[in-house]
């Protein structure tokens, strides 16, 4: 209960997007159609919920004081935290090209290009000052990655109909999609405050 | 004839000058027709989030003109060296090395900010805006022109920070750099010191800036 609570809480109430604007430029650049945005929306959620269990061991058992050196070494944090995520793209890459063809091709591009989605590194980052144990960390990176795929589909549908309506000429595209977002952020906004 | 002599001298150059109009375009276009924010939609994620007030706004521009500067240089000037199939690790690498300096400079000098800005110091690694110019410039352009890219699109990040920031401050608080300016008079508009509002700011700015601008419209 206590996990499916963390998973809630990473889901709705701190969502990456809507609360934190983590990987806005993604979410922006991404989701003018439906099927690409679910594309990318899985692909976040996959790694998403590989690397958060993994940057949580290293932070605790090598770059932590108590780690395997026994020194405080979490200033390398970053340096280490960013190699990390780019190999398991890589791995992840690997794994869904050899036994996944169909899922590999209609990722295509987007594979690749999440090493450098803030949502990631920003999950791993986030994770640690939550101070979570193991188990809770790798419901935390499903939670957060489901966060932002609920996001970046909602928007991608909501901007795929709004082809239809007459937005002022200089607003289109970019400018009403941050409105959009806003409104959205306004809506997951009522969920704050909910103590799980 | 003294005038002919000096225009053959201005041919022979084969240097251009240090700010010819070239490179001068380098930093005046990312603050206007070029820029990161409202333009090319790049670095917004921290755009958004530390524009509550004024002092963490400047603070985050001067990180960001820091390492994309210093990144852009770095790599300009290794450029030939990196194997295309590893660049972006090289790239990371290089970024994240600067940040990390950024991170424990401001943990030494200016702590109280390194707490509010907590996570999005490190999230410049990730900043669009940097592996952006490190892949479309500085690995195809010498060291020179790559610092002027750097500064340049550092300072139009900035300046769409600050103006962000002076909004969201101004009308949310009625201060600026934490400075009381307005008086009790005031009914401060709560909304702007929520972060959705960022996204309503930058908004309107995209909308004014296009409507100014009327080549930027978006056709599709």
């Amino acid at each position: 209960m206590d996990l499916f609570n963390t998973w809630l809480n990473a889901a709705f109430v701190e969502n990456m997007v809507l609360a934190y604007f983590f990987g806005m430029c993604s979410y922006l650049a991404v989701s003018k159609t439906l099927k690409t945005a679910v594309g990318l929306g899985l692909a976040v959620i996959f790694v998403l919920t590989v690397t958060a269990p993994i940057n949580w061991l290293i932070e605790n058992y090598i770059l932590g004081e108590t780690g395997i050196f026994g020194m405080d070494l979490t200033f390398l944090r970053f340096l280490v935290f960013i190699a990390v995520i780019a190999s398991m793209v890589q791995l992840v890459e690997m794994i869904t090209e050899r036994f996944f063809p169909a899922l590999y091709n209609s990722l295509g591009i987007f594979l690749p290009l999440i090493t450098v989605n803030c949502a990631i590194l920003g999950g791993s980052l986030l994770m640690l000052t939550k101070e979570y144990n193991f188990a809770h960390s790798t419901v935390y990176g499903f939670g957060a990655g489901f966060g932002f795929f609920l996001a970046i589909v909602a928007l991608a549908a909501i901007r795929e109909k709004l082809r239809y309506s007459n937005v002022p000429a200089p607003l289109r595209g970019l400018g009403i999609a941050f409105i959009i977002t806003g409104l959205m952020g306004i809506a997951f906004l009522s969920l704050s405050g909910i103590k799980l | 004839m003294a005038e002919v002599l000096e225009q053959e001298v201005k041919v022979k150059a084969p240097a251009e000058p240090l700010f010819s109009k070239k490179n001068r375009r380098l930093i005046t276009d990312p603050l206007n027709d070029n820029n990161p924010i409202t333009v090319q939609v790049l670095g917004i994620c921290s755009a958004l989030a530390v524009t509550v007030s004024m002092k963490n706004a400047f603070i985050m521009t001067l990180a960001v003109i820091f390492v994309i500067t210093l990144s852009n240089l770095i790599v300009s000037l290794i450029r030939n060296a990196i194997p295309s199939r590893i660049r972006l690790i090289v790239q990371l690498v290089v970024i994240a090395t600067l940040v990390t300096i950024v991170s424990e400079v401001l943990k030494a000098y200016a702590f109280t900010s390194y707490k509010e800005l907590s996570v999005y110091i490190g999230l410049i690694i990730t900043n669009c805006i940097v592996m952006g110019r490190l892949e479309a410039f500085a690995m195809g352009n010498k060291p020179w022109a790559s610092i002027l890219d750097g500064i340049g699109n550092g300072l139009g990040y900035g300046a769409i920070l600050i103006i962000v920031a002076f909004f969201r401050e101004f009308f949310g608080k009625g201060s600026l750099f934490g400075k009381q300016i307005l008086g009790d008079w005031y009914e401060p508009n709560g909304l702007l010191v929520l972060p959705v509002s960022a996204l309503f700011v930058v908004g309107a700015l995209i909308w004014i800036h296009r409507a100014w601008r009327k080549n930027l419209v978006d056709i599709s």
